[in-house]
Formats: structure tokens, C-alpha cells, sequence
């Protein structure tokens, strides 16, 4: 449930779920914002779900922070279990050329490669949220011994399709951006498509993930 | 095929069309974008005989260089924009806030912005574009948006499908007045910061730094303490957010910013200051005032009302 509602800025409301970060926190984030979402409330022309927080953005033409926080603190969240997870196989490929930070990685883990992809291979990862560049996801959680801080100095360019790692999380940068997660490979898989404009994110909040290791043939012939 | 277009002769430092941007997807990591100065932006379709969601190109700095092959069109510039209009072997200055009618052959001529950033060129009729989510509004980053996410480019062509047949000129008395000062709502993360950053935020200046642009407007000046943690959990970021770095320059998240952003906020821009925000020159100095929640409120009131106001006069 939320903890507390206060303001970011003049044009947006910022629900706090508490500073734990678990499915089951980020279920009811995910449950408010498909409730509000459906309610289509006059003004409000964002929502932001992310770990444990939802912002909700709104136009100060049409209401302000205290008409808005009192629809939102009486406001009936869906219980069912509505939200429907998705499954998806993303292969990806750890060829040197792709895995450009596993040598940093077997460093500050103190982990052997094959270890460090063994772990991440047999996990199946939860969709926290999607954002920062377009259709990003945030996967979660990692084991405990391949959690990892930022690259000290973040990249300024990350080349479309990495996957990265930082903390307990797995993300897939779905368009060349700046960047300073670890990066361990490379999917040839399209996860983002702006010309689908009703659904251009592949993986989306409450969906689940795993990851399937492929050749670097498999990886040039993938889209043949 | 098309009969109307512009020629691009120089296609200037960042121009991209834009209009009132785009709603509800936060959540898939597309920003708003739009026109960042809006008032600027409203009163460039007003001038042209145009609703308010109407597609027009926003330029930063220096602006393009046009040639007009096509029937006669009206067209007008707002900001505080230099410009010159060659009609045959004239050359006349424009001015802001006054439409003007282009005919075949025409040249316009956007020489640079002063001492602001961003202007804004309208046509009394639609540009052929092709829409992303019901809107044209161009984020190069992101590659979305019309003229395929791109800026635009010289020797390109600028197809325009539809001329009001109404050529009225129209014309405002308006200058754009600069403000040093900007209004701020303390941030979710305000405790993170010593007390002595605390008043150092809002008691000293800062230079906007030259690694601005859509995306987000970076500061520099005496560095801003954090003594609770550089990093926040990832959450969400609306325009006008001031992240601060570990570095402790802040940043302000502007119309293209990214969605979801992991450094702490220590302030908010308040939407009133926003239009004027976004026009500050690399350069300038800045300094930060506090405001409560109400008065910010009124401000964007009165703020609103002005732009309706000059809308009404045109």
C-alpha cells in the first residue's frame, strides 16, 4: 500500500511504497498503476511506476496536488489477479566483442566468467519497471554474488542491445545510449519498436524473463 | 508531387519540429518532449491563424536558412530570434511576433537567437509529416518522432501539404523578458544535503554549463554536499527535477529527459519559471529561490493567464 503521498514539483504526485524493493512491493506498485491507469482521471497525463514509487503527473490547468491526492487516497485498487506476467526466452550472446565488461566483472566479484554466467543463466528475472531510454527494462533480482556498483566513469555511448548488470539488477539497453552499468552481452533481438505504437515494448512490468546463450553464428544469422 | 515545400539551405544547429508533445507514456520510457518554451510555441500558431497543437519547427541558437518554392503562405517567428527575408534583390529584417507572407522563391534566413535559446517558425497551414503517437514532436536521442527522429538536415526537402487560404497578417506587442531568478519546490531528496548545501542552493549562483540541450540543463558553481547517499533507487523524473550527482553539480531535467533517474532531488523548477528556465544561455547565472506549494500554485495561475491574455490580442 502507499505510505505516503507528497508533492514532486507543482504537477506531479509522489506516492511512496516504502524503501524495500520485492516483487511483492512492486506488485502493488504495478496494481496502482493499472487502476489508475483504467480510471482515466481528468488531468493526470503521466504515471511513472517504478521499484517502490509512482509518480503521477498531472496538468496544473486541470487539477492541483490536493484535489488529485484526494482521489488517489480514496481510490479502490484492483485485487485481482488481473495482471497478466508474460514469459520471454531472450537470446544473447557473450562473444568477447559483446561481454565488454566480464574482465571488470570477474574483478570486483572476484568470479570466475563461467561462474558468473552460470549464476545469471539459471535465473529467471522479474520486470521491476521499464523507462530511463524507451522500452528499457529493469530485471531483478540477481543472486547475491553478482551484485555490483556502476562503472565508475559511465560510457557515453552503450551499444544497442547490451545487457548490463548493476546491483541486484539486469537491464537490456534497447537503443545506443549513455550508460554505466556492467555489460556482459549482446541480444539481437529487437526489444524496443517505436513503428508499434500499442505495444512497442517487448517485455513490460510483471513480466518474466530468462536468457538463453547463443553463438556468435546464431547471433550474425539471427534476423536471416 | 507536393508543390509547396521549403528548400533547406542550412539546416541550423538543432532544429526539430514540435508541438504540445506527448502524453501517458512515462511508463515505456518515452519523455514528454514538445516545444520547450510553450508560450513561445502557442503564440507562433496564434500568429499564423493556427489551433494549438499544430506542428512548427523549434530552433536552437542559430536557425535554419530557407528557400520557399510554392503558392504564398504566411508565416512567423517568436522568440528573440534575428532574421532576414529576401524577397528578389531585397533583404529585409524581420521581426518577431508579426506574420509575414512568403511567396515562390522567397528566402528565410534565421541568423541566431539572442541571448536565448530556442525560437519558433509557424506556417499558416500543416507540414506533410508523419505523427508518432498523435504527435510530431522530433527527440533525436530516442530517434522518435517526425522526419524519423531526426534533426533537420540540409538539402532537404520540407513538404507542405495544406495552405490556409486566409493570408490575414498578424501582429503582437510582446518582448520577452529574461528572469535570473527560478522559483523551486524543495525535492523528495532535500534532507539528503548538508545544511550548509542546503542554503548554499539557495543562496548562491550558478553557470549554466555548455552540456545543455533537450534533455537536461547542466549547472555548475560551488559543489552541493550530499552526506546520506550519491545514489537513489531508480524512480521516476518529471520535467524541472534537480537531480544532484555525486559530483554535486546539479542538473535539471528538461523536456526530453530520461524517465526514470537514480540521483537524489533536491528541488523541482516550478511550472511557471519552466518556458523562461529552458531560454537560459550557456553562461548565464542562475540562482535558485524557495516556494511553497500554494504560491507556486498561484504563480502558474497568473503565469497561464498572461499567455491566454497575449493569445487574445492577436
Amino acid at each position: 500500500m502507499i505510505k505516503n503521498i507528497s508533492n514532486l514539483g507543482d504537477a506531479a504526485l509522489y506516492c511512496d511504497f516504502g524503501n524495500e524493493i520485492t516483487k511483492e512491493i512492486n506488485t502493488q506498485v504495478i496494481r496502482y498503476f493499472k487502476t489508475i491507469q483504467k480510471k482515466n482521471i481528468e488531468g493526470v497525463n503521466n504515471l511513472t511506476p517504478s521499484y517502490n514509487k509512482l509518480i503521477i503527473s498531472f496538468d496544473l490547468k486541470k487539477i492541483n496536488f490536493n484535489k488529485l491526492k484526494k482521489i488517489i487516497d480514496d481510490i479502490e485498487i484492483i485485487k485481482s489477479d488481473s495482471i497478466q506476467n508474460k514469459k520471454f526466452e531472450i537470446p544473447i550472446c557473450c562473444e568477447k566483442e559483446f561481454s565488454l565488461d566480464i574482465k571488470r566483472l570477474e574483478e570486483k566479484l572476484k568470479m570466475k566468467e563461467e561462474k558468473i554466467y552460470e549464476s545469471f543463466f539459471k535465473k529467471e528475472f522479474f520486470c521491476y519497471m521499464t523507462g530511463f531510454i524507451a522500452g528499457m527494462p529493469f530485471l531483478g533480482d540477481l543472486d547475491e554474488n553478482l551484485r555490483a556498483k556502476r562503472l565508475d566513469t559511465p560510457r557515453v555511448k552503450v551499444p544497442k542491445g547490451s545487457i548490463g548488470l548493476t546491483e541486484q539488477f539486469a537491464n537490456i539497453y534497447t537503443f545506443e545510449s549513455p550508460g554505466g552499468w556492467n555489460i556482459i552481452g549482446n541480444t539481437p533481438l529487437n526489444i524496443f519498436d517505436s513503428s508499434k505504437e500499442n505495444e512497442p515494448n517487448l517485455i513490460n512490468p510483471g513480466d518474466l524473463v530468462t536468457f538463453k546463450r547463443i553463438t556468435k553464428e546464431n547471433y550474425q544469422n539471427y534476423h536471416e | 508531387m507536393n508543390k509547396n515545400y521549403f528548400e533547406i539551405l542550412r539546416a541550423g544547429i538543432n532544429s526539430t519540429f514540435q508541438d504540445l508533445g506527448r502524453n501517458n507514456l512515462y511508463h515505456i520510457g518515452i519523455p514528454f518532449s514538445g516545444a520547450m518554451d510553450n508560450r513561445n510555441y502557442l503564440l507562433a500558431n496564434k500568429l499564423t491563424g493556427n489551433d494549438n497543437n499544430n506542428p512548427v519547427i523549434e530552433f536552437a541558437y542559430q536557425g535554419p536558412h530557407l528557400k520557399y518554392h510554392g503558392n504564398a503562405i504566411n508565416v512567423a517567428i517568436t522568440g528573440d530570434v534575428s532574421f532576414k527575408i529576401k524577397k528578389g534583390n531585397n533583404l529585409i529584417d524581420g521581426e518577431c511576433y508579426q506574420s509575414f507572407i512568403l511567396e515562390n522563391n522567397d528566402e528565410l534566413d534565421i541568423i541566431s537567437t539572442n541571448k536565448s535559446v530556442y525560437g519558433y517558425l509557424a506556417i499558416s497551414g500543416q507540414f506533410d509529416l508523419k505523427l508518432q503517437w498523435s504527435s510530431c514532436s522530433t527527440n533525436i536521442k530516442a530517434k522518435i518522432g517526425s522526419n524519423n527522429g531526426e534533426k533537420l538536415s540540409v538539402n532537404q526537402k520540407i513538404n507542405i501539404k495544406e495552405i490556409n487560404q486566409n493570408l490575414v497578417n498578424k501582429k503582437l506587442n510582446y518582448i520577452n523578458t529574461k528572469i535570473e531568478n527560478i522559483r523551486v519546490l524543495k525535492g523528495t531528496n532535500f534532507d539528503y544535503f548538508s545544511e550548509e548545501s542546503k542554503k548554499l542552493f539557495f543562496g548562491n549562483e550558478f553557470k549554466v554549463s555548455k552540456l545543455s540541450d533537450r534533455m537536461g540543463m547542466r549547472l555548475e558553481g560551488k559543489k552541493i554536499e550530499n552526506i546520506v547517499d550519491t545514489n537513489i533507487r531508480s524512480e521516476g523524473l518529471i520535467k524541472g527535477v534537480i537531480q544532484v550527482p555525486a559530483d554535486g553539480n546539479p542538473i535539471i531535467m528538461l523536456s526530453d529527459h530520461g524517465t526514470i533517474g537514480g540521483y537524489p532531488k533536491i528541488g523541482v523548477v516550478i511550472s511557471a519559471d519552466y518556458d523562461k528556465l529552458v531560454q537560459l544561455t550557456p553562461g548565464s547565472t542562475i540562482k535558485f529561490q524557495e516556494i511553497d506549494l500554494n504560491s507556486a500554485e498561484t504563480l502558474f495561475k497568473l503565469y497561464d493567464l498572461e499567455t491566454q491574455n497575449l493569445i487574445s490580442q492577436i
